[in-house]
Parts: C-alpha cells; sequence; structure tokens
C-alpha cells in the first residue's frame, strides 16, 4: 500500500530532484488562518506539508517553533484542529504528515489517531520523541491504516541503531541535520551529508533533512544529497515578524518559491 | 504498550517508565546505563562514594523521635529520618554525588541540571565545586523569585544559573529547557537529573542512590524500638526522597508506604500538583507515568507552595507502586502542610524544608488514625532554611525585624 507521500518521492525521484516539505503548527496564528498559511504553502509549490500538534513541552524545538505552539494553545487548538487543518492540506492535493510529540497520540488514542490521519487522508505521522522501544502499538496501528510512521535520526545515532530505527520507518527517514533543536540557522551542518550516507545504507527509503534550513541556497545544498529538504522555523517566523498576517502570508509564499527553486538545484 | 516492548529494554516498571526521547539522546541514556550498571558492582566506585557520604555529605543522617509533635499525632511514635542535616540540607546530595561522580568515569566535563526549589541546584553546582566539574542550573524564572536564597547559593558555588521564562516558568519548563541544552550538547555534557523521573536509567539511578535512605533507617528503627515501623511516609513530587525512603521497606509487607503529595488549594480546586491522586497516564520529560494533563494530552500547570513538589509529574516506580497497592498516596493541602512546618518548628525546634512538611502533615493524620501503638517513620527530606522567605509570608512574619 503506498501513501501520496510515498508516489511523491516516486516523482521526485524520477525528476531526479528533492521534495520542499513545509511545516506549521496547527491553531497558528489562529486555527482559522492555519488553513490560510497552508494554502500559502500550496501556492508557493511546496511538494507536503507537516502539520505540527501543538504540544506544552516541545523538547526538540527551539524558541521560534515554541512561541508558535504557545499561540495555538492558547488559541485552544485541540487534535480535532489538527486533524481539520491536515485535511485542509490533503484536500488542497498535498501529501500530507502530521508531527507530534509522543503524548497526545496516546491521551487520543493510538488507533483513533491513525484512523483519523487515515480518513483524512493524511500519508503520517512524524513522532520525534517515541523511541522504536516503546513503537509496537503505534506500528500496528499505522500499519493497519495504511500510513507511514516516520523516526527522527541524528547525527548521534550509531550504525547500528540506525539499521533498527529505519527498518521501523515509512515514507521517508527524517535525519536531523544537527544536535540541536529545530530553528533556522547561518549554516546547515555539514554532518548532515555524512548522516544521510550512513542512513543509506540501511535502507532505500528516501531520506529528509531538517533543522536549520531556512534558504533557498541552503535548500540546494541539502538538495544534492538528500531526497527531501525540511523547512519549519523559517516559516513561522515569517509570520512571526510581519507587521500584519496578510503581508506574512506572502513572504511564506514567496520563501516557499524560492526554496522549491533550491530543492530542484537552482 | 504490549509484553514485548517492556522485554526489550530495562526501565520498566509494569507498564511505567521506558524511553520517550528523541533519538539524538539515546547514545548517551544507553552510555549511562552501562556506567550505572558497572558502577554498581564496582567495589572501587561504591567505596569512593561511600567514603564521600562519610567524610563530605555526614552520612549515616541520624534519626530524631520527635515526642512533643507525636502529641499533635494520636500519641503514635515519631521517628524522623534527619536527611535535613545533610551537607547542602537536603537528601539531593547523596544522588549528586554518585551521578557526578558518573560523570567523570564518562569523561564528560559539564553538567546541567534543572532546580524547582533550588535544592537540587545547589546540591548539583556543590558536586560540581568539590569535583571540578563545569555546572548550569536551569531554574524556572518563577522559582528564582521563591528561593532567591537558594539563586544565591548556586553563584556562590560557581554554578551559572539561568532563569527559563518559557511556558509556566517553573520546574516542568527548567526540565526541557535542560533537556534541550542536553540534545545540543549531549557529547561533552551529564544531564544530573535530580529526581526519580526521565527516561531510562534516570528513574532507577537516582532510586539507587538514593536507597541509602531507607537503608539506614530501616537499621536505625530496628535498632531503637526492636521491630519495623507500620508506616514509612514521605512527601513525593518527583519521587525521589520517597523512593529513597522506601525502596528496602518494598518486601517488608507489612510496613504501608505512604507518599504526600502536594495538594496545593485541594484537589478538587483543580490547583494543586497531586499527580497520583489527581492526574492519569500519559508521558512526560521521557517517561511513561501518572501526569497532570488536560484532554488533548497537554500538560496542565501544577501549583503548590512548596516549589520542589511543583511538578505535574512523578517518577514511574511511584506510578507502580500505587498502581499494585503496594504504596498509597494522598494529597496534603498547603495550608496542611504549613500548619505541620509550624508545629514541627514549634514542638522539636527543628524547621523543616516545606516539601517535608508535607510528610509531617501525613504523619499527624495516619498517626491520629493508627494511634500510639503506631510508629512512624518520617523522611525529613529537607531543612527549611531556604523556605523562610515563604512562611514568614505565609505566617505574616515581618522580615524586617519588626
Amino acid at each position: 500500500m503506498t501513501t501520496p507521500l510515498d508516489q511523491l518521492f516516486i516523482k521526485t525521484r524520477a525528476e531526479n530532484r528533492a521534495a520542499l516539505i513545509a511545516y506549521i503548527p496547527a491553531g497558528f496564528p489562529t486555527i482559522k488562518d492555519c488553513h490560510r498559511v497552508i494554502q500559502a504553502f500550496v501556492d508557493g509549490g511546496v511538494d507536503a506539508i507537516e502539520i505540527g500538534f501543538p504540544y506544552s513541552d516541545p523538547v526538540m524545538d527551539g524558541p521560534t517553533i515554541q512561541a508558535a505552539a504557545v499561540t495555538a494553545l492558547n488559541n485552544g487548538t485541540s487534535a480535532y484542529d489538527v486533524l481539520d487543518a491536515l485535511e485542509v492540506s490533503t484536500t488542497a492535493g498535498v501529501p500530507s504528515l502530521v508531527m507530534t510529540y509522543w503524548n497526545p497520540i496516546e491521551k487520543f488514542g493510538v488507533e483513533k489517531f491513525a484512523h483519523e490521519i487515515a480518513a483524512r487522508g493524511g500519508s503520517g505521522v512524524i513522532h520525534p520523541d517515541i523511541t522504536i522501544e516503546e513503537s509496537s502499538s503505534w506500528l500496528a496501528a499505522a500499519d493497519k491504516e495504511g500510513i507511514n510512521p516516520i523516526y527522527v535520526v541524528a547525527l548521534s545515532t550509531s550504525d547500528e541503531r540506525l539499521e533498527r530505527v529505519t527498518s521501523k520507518c515509512g515514507g521517508f527517514v527524517y535525519a536531523a541535520s544537527i544536535m540541536g533543536v529545530t530553528g533556522a540557522r547561518a549554516t546547515v551542518s555539514s554532518g548532515a551529508e555524512g548522516l544521510v550516507s550512513r542512513i543509506r545504507t540501511t535502507t532505500d527509503l528516501p531520506v529528509a533533512v531538517g533543522l536549520g534550513v531556512s534558504t533557498r541556497e541552503q535548500a540546494r545544498d541539502v538538495a544534492a544529497y538528500a531526497d527531501g529538504v525540511i523547512v519549519g522555523s523559517a516559516f513561522v517566523k515569517a509570520i512571526l515578524d510581519a507587521p500584519t498576517f496578510e503581508k506574512g502570508l506572502t513572504k511564506v509564499t514567496e520563501l516557499a518559491r524560492e526554496l522549491a527553486f533550491g530543492v530542484r538545484g537552482q | 504498550m504490549s509484553a514485548t516492548d517492556a522485554s526489550e529494554i530495562l526501565g520498566h516498571f509494569g507498564p511505567y517508565g521506558g524511553r520517550f526521547v528523541p533519538e539524538a539522546l539515546i547514545g548517551a541514556l544507553e552510555e549511562l546505563d552501562a556506567a550505572h550498571q558497572a558502577a554498581m558492582i564496582d567495589p572501587a566506585f561504591q567505596n569512593e562514594l561511600a567514603e564521600l557520604h562519610r567524610t563530605y555529605t555526614g552520612r549515616p543522617s541520624i534519626l530524631t523521635e520527635a515526642k512533643r509533635f507525636a502529641e499533635h499525632a494520636g500519641g503514635a511514635r515519631i521517628l524522623l529520618k534527619r536527611e535535613d542535616l545533610n551537607h547542602t540540607g537536603s537528601h539531593k546530595i547523596n544522588n549528586v554525588l554518585g551521578q557526578a561522580l558518573l560523570t567523570k568515569k564518562m569523561g564528560k566535563k559539564r553538567i546541567i541540571a534543572e532546580t524547582g526549589a533550588g535544592q537540587h541546584g545547589v546540591a548539583s553546582a556543590t558536586a560540581a565545586a568539590l569535583m571540578g566539574l563545569e555546572c548550569v542550573v536551569y531554574m524556572g524564572e518563577e522559582d528564582t523569585k521563591r528561593q532567591a536564597l537558594n539563586v544565591a547559593r548556586m553563584k556562590m558555588l560557581g554554578a551559572e544559573v539561568i532563569p527559563v521564562t518559557s511556558g509556566s516558568r517553573t520546574l516542568k519548563d527548567a526540565i526541557n529547557e535542560a533537556m534541550r541544552d542536553w540534545v545540543t550538547n549531549v557529547e561533552d555534557t551529564h544531564y544530573l537529573l535530580g529526581t526519580v523521573a526521565g527516561p531510562h536509567p534516570f528513574p532507577t539511578m537516582v532510586r539507587d542512590f538514593h536507597k541509602i535512605i531507607g537503608e539506614e533507617a530501616r537499621e536505625q528503627v530496628l535498632q531503637l524500638v526492636g521491630r519495623l515501623p507500620d508506616a514509612v511516609l514521605a512527601c513525593v513530587g518527583g519521587g525521589s526522597n520517597a523512593i529513597g525512603i522506601f525502596h528496602r521497606f518494598i518486601t517488608d509487607k507489612d510496613v504501608r508506604l505512604i507518599g504526600l503529595e502536594a495538594g496545593g488549594d485541594g484537589v478538587e480546586t483543580g490547583r494543586h500538583a497531586a499527580t497520583i491522586t489527581g492526574g492519569s497516564p500519559g508521558v512526560l520529560h521521557g517517561t511513561r507515568s501518572y501526569v497532570l494533563q488536560d484532554a488533548n494530552g497537554q500538560t496542565v500547570e501544577s501549583h503548590s507552595i512548596s516549589a520542589g513538589l511543583d511538578y505535574p509529574g512523578v517518577g514511574p516506580e511511584h506510578a507502580y507502586l500505587h498502581d499494585i497497592g503496594r504504596a498509597e498516596y494522598r494529597a496534603i493541602t498547603d495550608k496542611e502542610a504549613m500548619d505541620a512546618f509550624s508545629l514541627l518548628c514549634k514542638t522539636e525546634g527543628i524547621i523543616p524544608a516545606i516539601e517535608s512538611s508535607h510528610a509531617l502533615a501525613g504523619a499527624i493524620k495516619v498517626g491520629r488514625e493508627l494511634g500510639p501503638d503506631a510508629i512512624l517513620l518520617i523522611n525529613l527530606s529537607g531543612r527549611g532554611d531556604k523556605d523562610v522567605h515563604t512562611a514568614a509570608q505565609y505566617f505574616g512574619i515581618a522580615l524586617d525585624g519588626q
């Protein structure tokens, strides 16, 4: 069974380019306006969209996404708002994922969550804080619903462990480019390329690189060795820094267009 | 969560515990686990730690019978395990010396720590000074105000204190920030977690460094009264002092183990930190346990007059001991704790930490339930010097000498 995400990577590989994956937390800047950000992503030509499930204790996130999560939680964003945002994205015809810490899934109900993702056309879930050792119920649910379970691996992940983690992955392997939290950085770590090639010795799955990518040039550099480029904080920051939401939306579309050139090696 | 999960890695207590962390930390946790397991069976390590406890911590800590206090507790015999007399003023030193020694064994030069009341931060800063390690302490901005004295102590000891301004600005957020630091600097940094929560091996390792409390106390009680106590009582925030005194008694089936959680304004008000009494199973800070959370799995802010108990999670072993019925957990309100605080001051000449005052309040209740034949062992986990400001404010005592 293949998901829209699986099909995307078949397509981008055939086009000999990387996919651009954009992130926005549900409920940010408001529950409704998040839907307009999703449209701005589509207008800018992103290939896939990650809807973040805002969480009270996001230990993998830097100040930018933390700030967005606080806003989203203050807006009262619920699991159903996350799923609704996912549906807006899938309805726009874009392969779509949810990125979430584990506890909201457990609280919602593991099987129910997987079912809702699939029912709304979602391709999978990125879950940065659940280890393969704790995953059996999730993997069974994801398998049953035909969605991709996506693990995040790190520069510090040993070869032996990479093998074990990637064997449980679906869709793509998320390679964290740096040791650290999310957020735009001046340079993307040189270690990322090495990690991607280590991952490739363990799996044929596509590999997408995230953490720190914010510019066309960085996207182009990463696209030279990865199948996907993940950008989150740069989009959130564009909205946070804009004098009005409308201007923020314009900026999001412009940034997406720039990054879309980057992932095509341009 | 299935049985096969539990068999794959250690560190589960029934359905609780485990590891819910970014992959970036797995290597460090495995390294720490190996170092901990090796140290537990290494006589040289054990001797070094025991010598430090003898000559630096001041162990064994004594047992004090609180006879005048006992008159208010149904006449039951009240035996206080005096962890408040340890160097740095609480049980926290037991764990930090152990982990600081492990840090050196792993060849790391920098420790980071979170702190709520400041006791663990002070203990960490102390161990870092003693062993020549760099030390950074994350502390919620709210707590730096409540516990200004401990902030000054940490700085005097050479530690850097970073006020955390995210989220609720308390212990929970200090842990988040420490985890972010650790994810970034894991190569040369050890996260010296201060309680029996967090990902494996922390709940087991921190317990192992604190179990000396119960081992000593059991001997001391037998020597003093010739039998085991009817109940062992301790306050529970994350739960390190409680596991420390409970552990040796777990196999003594007739000894009741009673954890006293921070009931704040009352569990029914929603303004409390009684995680087992008022929470539900979930995942927080790398472990599955009871959590104060809402319908969407978002952590709910906790409330307690005691900064050290003001935490919306609890160690996974406590969750398990609760579920299997081996330990009982009750909530003590701010008012009950402060009444017990005042009572111990005035009947025994001992100023207890507000955290420990929750255990004392529990002793008053349980003593009245069991009557004069009962023998209760209470972990007096910390001294109250750090709480003078909070207590003075609570009791309306002026701090300007008027």
